[in-house]
């Protein structure tokens, strides 16, 4: 069995909170005790039933408000599939929070509210599932139950979608009418829309094949940490530990370390008490080579025939996390797998307006802002553009005055 | 692109956490309480470093208050896996003064042992501290991230987290603050139970059906004990019962059970309808019980 990574975009009246809220009631994931703490709250929908909403907005702040401002994480499986859902705020002002949430997902649900079609936040929040490479999209069209459950309008929306999708470059989106407040077609399917043949939204997601971000076929492993026991016994044993971001490792493979450029060849694999030949992406390993060659956290072990680029001028898209503007005349701190060095803002290519997609020229970033710019970092950085390797082109920015994470970077071209 | 089985999955990322955590860090700890998410973390330490050592040491942060069966697994263990134990008394922080026992019938020393922990963490300098909480437990849990920074109070603030973006993790913090880090984060209680079997991983036997003294309160069976204020209302039972979270006596309640092996207990919790915090009565208190306890410090 293996484990599904979702988000959901939506805005604060959109019903996000709600679907997720039917998809844990109707999978019956949703146990009695937290069933009566719902029971009891004092917040429920206008026809008294319970309001599904409240499970997944965990603190004080947002159930006083009704909003969601951070993400919160919620787990549940069926027969098929293991599921762990980041429900994201949809709000403008807590991008930064969608963005974190949506990282690590590899597939997006991004709702519309059926009676309100395409709308502003539709744009932006589609934006950044193309932004962030996510491949896998589902456009629920929720609320059907307020439109007379009619096929006219859900056509109608998906021909507006298709446009937008053009425009982002979007390839695939599977679109699926729903009611989270009626459970229409999450779970269950619906008997109101006998006109729609398709799947509900959970068997869709109990099937759907997702890939894991890492198209590149090449052999990447950053190291974390370098295990030298010095004893008696292990005195020349040295490991090279950390989690292979793409394609794989194979006893014998030559490897090149970055971005010392040292070449050298693979002795043995480890994990823990196990020696296996090969070792995948995804899998945290213990790597031994047969050369005595320098390494140490920061380094990466990349297949030799297919290395990774090593630049210090790198164009990235940004986007902007923090309520400190960008400063171009600021030494950032740049995080990059394992490695971090300092970095410069070289240049401002084009900021986003994300509710029109506009490129404008631009001077600076705020909270929230998305852009291009080119980054000068003080030590090269073996890294591969995001949309081959989401793993290895992706970096964060630290501000070192507060050591906060400022902005999130996503590697499209090296700068010559 | 291979595929991973969830199991594999949760280790890898786990073993990440853990190496990052020993990559960017001058002094981190492991908390330790003697439940099976801390002694899950144990066994993902070893796979994230052995042969070496730990490059931390185990902190467990004792109440007085633990049943007898977790000290003697935790002294085992750590005779086992050969690392470092440091034990922080909450009986020395109410000696020194610094917290006052609690009073009545539902008295716990739960919520003392954030003092105590921060007065260790302070002590031995930890700059991060590694817990097993799972963001499936509770639904503030659920909003924190992974490395969670708190301040020099030891306070979380929910409305200040820094973004945490890929599987990258800043640790950067300003002296006197410090970083709690969840390598759990994203397991499920039934997968901690599954890979406990999966690994063959030794627990407490408190874990297991067994027959033990108890009393009935607010609907919970609670574990009859020197620490639970008792008075002529209460009626000694004796149950056969398990326990499905392991905290204080006095505030961690059985649930009666016939589950003797790992695969009752994975079968019991696939067909519970009770959460496993539903056997906290610390989590009772309020509906905002641990975002409450988490912003004064808590883990």
């Amino acid at each position: 069995m293996n484990i599904l990574k979702f988000f959901t975009a939506g805005s604060v009246d959109d019903g996000k909170s709600t679907l997720i809220g039917r998809l844990l009631y109707d999978t019956d994931s949703i146990l009695a005790d937290q069933l009566e703490a719902l029971q009891q709250s004092n917040r429920k929908n206008d026809d008294g039933t319970i309001d599904l909403a409240i499970l997944t907005d965990g603190l004080r702040a947002e159930r006083e408000q009704g909003i969601t401002i951070d993400v919160a994480y919620k787990y549940f499986q069926t027969e098929k599939r293991k599921f762990i859902i980041a429900d994201t705020p949809g709000h403008i002002q807590y991008t930064r929070n969608m963005v974190t949430g949506a990282s690590t997902a590899n597939l997006a649900i991004i709702l519309v509210d059926a009676r309100n079609g395409v709308v502003e936040q539709t744009i932006r929040h589609s934006y950044l599932v193309s932004l962030l490479g996510i491949k896998n999209i589902v456009v629920c069209l929720n609320k059907m139950d307020m439109v007379d459950y009619n096929e006219e309008v859900y056509l109608s929306i998906i021909e507006k979608y298709k446009v937008l999708a053009g425009k982002l470059n979007i390839k695939e989106v599977t679109y699926i009418p729903v009611s989270a407040l009626k459970g229409d077609n999450i779970v269950h399917a619906s008997k109101n829309m006998p006109w729609y043949q398709g799947e509900s939204l959970l068997h869709y997601l109990e099937k759907v094949e997702v890939d894991g971000g890492a198209k590149s076929p090449y052999a990447r492993m950053p190291v974390q940490w370098v295990i030298r026991p010095q004893t008696d016994e292990l005195h020349d044993y040295r490991g090279y530990a950390g989690r292979i971001l793409s394609g794989s490792f194979k006893v014998n493979d030559k490897v090149m370390v970055l971005p010392s450029g040292d070449h050298s060849v693979i002795e043995r694999i480890e994990i823990f008490d196990k020696t296996p030949e090969e070792a995948h992406a995804g899998m945290s390993v213990t790597i031994h080579l047969k050369d005595n060659i320098d390494v140490s956290r920061g380094d990466m072990l990349v297949n030799a025939n297919h290395v990774a680029q090593h630049s210090q001028l790198i164009e990235a898209d940004i986007c902007w996390m923090d309520k400190r503007p960008l400063d171009e005349n600021i030494t950032y701190l740049i995080q990059h797998n394992s490695k971090v060095t300092k970095c410069r803002i070289n240049e401002i290519i084009f900021k986003v307006d994300i509710n029109t997609l506009e490129k404008k020229e631009a001077y600076d970033f705020s909270l929230n802002e998305i852009g291009r710019v080119v980054v000068k970092t003080a030590s090269v950085l073996p890294f591969d553009l995001y949309a081959d390797n989401k793993a290895n082109g992706s970096a964060i920015l630290i501000d070192s005055r507060t050591n906060l994470t400022v902005a999130a970077l996503m590697f499209r071209a090296v700068v010559e | 692109m291979v595929n991973l089985d969830y199991l594999d999955e949760l280790e890898a990322e786990a073993i990440h956490i853990l190496r990052e955590v020993a990559g960017q860090f001058e002094k981190p700890a492991l908390l330790f309480s003697g439940g099976k998410d801390s002694i899950t973390l144990v066994r993902l330490a070893e796979k994230a470093f052995r042969p070496g050592k730990f490059p931390f040491p185990l902190v467990h942060i004792d109440t007085g208050h633990n049943f007898q069966e977790t000290i003697d697994f935790r002294d085992q263990m750590v005779a086992r896996i050969g690392e470092k134990l440091i034990v922080g008394y909450v009986q020395e922080s109410i000696d020194a003064g610094k917290v006052v026992e609690q009073k009545g019938k539902n008295a716990s020393r739960n919520s003392l042992q954030t003092v105590t922990l921060l007065d260790t963490i302070e002590k031995y300098g930890f700059d991060a501290c590694i817990g097993g909480a799972r963001r499936d437990e509770e639904k503030a849990r659920a909003k924190e991230r992974i490395f969670s920074v708190r301040d020099e109070f030891g306070q979380w603030d929910p409305k200040r987290q820094r973004p945490e973006l890929w599987n990258i993790y800043n640790g950067r913090i300003h002296k006197g603050e410090n970083v709690r880090v969840f390598p759990i984060s994203n397991w499920t209680e039934l997968d901690v139970w599954n890979y406990i079997k999966r690994e063959k991983m030794e627990l407490p036997s408190i874990y297991f059906a067994h027959e033990r003294e108890c009393i009935t309160r607010n609907g919970q069976l609670m574990a009859a004990s020197p620490f639970l204020n008792m008075d002529h209302e209460d009626i000694v039972e004796t149950k056969t019962v398990r326990f499905r979270t392991v905290g204080d006596m006095s505030c961690t309640a059985a649930v009666a059970s016939e589950a003797t092996e790992l695969d009752d207990i994975i079968e019991e919790i696939s067909q519970s309808k009770i959460s496993e915090r539903g056997a906290r009565m610390d989590d009772k208190v309020s509906e905002a019980a641990m975002e409450d306890r988490k912003k004064g410090g808590y883990f």
